[in-house]
């Protein structure tokens, strides 16, 4: 189910309940991230309470906040499960764009780290 | 054939960008090589933008962000510059056989990014129906209007040119102009000021 490509790898831990992405992540648009999508939802699947650790991810494009907006909506409208973004206050885009995905779910637990 | 659509200004647009001391242009020659692999060429391409461009601010330490401003440059610059490659080339007429630019201005607090492409009258139609709908709305509401809209729907939206806007504060201007070298195509011109 994990996603290792030459720029970007995907990869979900199933006993931490935590999907890593890492690397640079421009897919050519938002079709394109249905197989990235897939390990999140089975990530949903597979527990109630999922992390998402985005600190190694250093470069998202705008089809990837996309998908991430619709993963953190499928979470919201099941109701049930609880998630937490992890972000890295040192890459630009996340101190940029993730507080967003926050106002789609305001449940939604967003933690800075550094790496 | 529309040879005598007027030229439709929008936002901020300038004909004559002031005068500055650095500044880049790339030029992608109109070709046949998959998209894949052009795809990858212009994600190198805003990351080396990124790059040139940080280069003229300090590294050192930042007093409110653990971002120095050498790093918050190349971020910004390389998010903005993929963006509004992605857009050129997902818009871009190839049959015109016309090439894709961008070109970076840098000044003392700014930078300026000027990207043309052509394209289809009926793309250039859509395009300036969102660019009315988006000049006439309250920016916050809208983008989050598109972002729920984006992740019900799973269509694009035009996240890029909101992201752009709204999470990096960057102003754009845009220019659409029949295209005298391609009858039936459109050029399109847009500038995105940043301020750094």
């Amino acid at each position: 189910m994990d996603i290792q490509a030459d720029d970007y790898s995907i990869q979900y831990d199933a006993n931490a309940a935590t999907v890593y992405f890492r690397g640079f992540l421009r897919l050519d648009g938002i079709e394109k991230y249905q197989p990235v999508m897939d390990v999140l939802l089975n990530a949903i699947i597979c527990s109630t309470q999922v992390t998402v650790d985005l600190r190694d991810l250093e470069f998202l494009n705008s089809s990837g906040i996309s998908m991430l907006s619709m993963f953190v909506v499928k979470v919201r409208d099941r109701g049930d499960t609880s998630l937490t973004l992890v972000g890295s206050d040192k890459i630009l885009w996340q101190t940029k764009s993730l507080k967003n995905l926050q106002r789609l779910m305001p449940s939604l637990i967003l933690k800075f780290d550094s790496p | 054939m529309n040879q005598t659509m007027p030229i439709q200004v929008y936002g901020d647009f300038l004909d004559a960008i002031p005068p500055c001391e650095e500044y880049l242009t790339l030029n992608f020659s109109p070709n046949s090589a998959p998209r894949k692999r052009r795809w990858s060429n212009y994600g190198l391409s805003a990351d080396f933008l990124g790059d040139y461009f940080a280069a003229f601010f300090p590294g050192d330490a930042a007093l409110d962000s653990p971002i120095n401003q050498r790093d918050t440059v190349k971020a910004a610059v390389s998010y903005i510059a993929n963006e509004l490659l992605e857009n050129a080339v997902k818009y871009n007429e190839d049959s015109a056989g016309l090439p894709i630019s961008i070109a970076l201005h840098l000044y003392a607090s700014q930078i300026i990014f000027r990207v043309a492409n052509y394209t289809e009258e009926k793309l250039a139609d859509k395009y300036q129906q969102f660019i009315r709908e988006l000049l006439g709305a309250d920016l916050d509401v809208y983008y989050m209007q598109q972002l729920e809209k984006t992740a019900s729907c799973g269509e694009s939206s035009c996240m890029g040119i909101l992201t752009m806007m709204n999470d990096y504060a960057a102003r754009f201007g845009w220019k659409f102009e029949a295209s005298a070298q391609s009858p039936g195509t459109i050029r399109v011109e847009v500038l995105v000021y940043l301020d750094v």
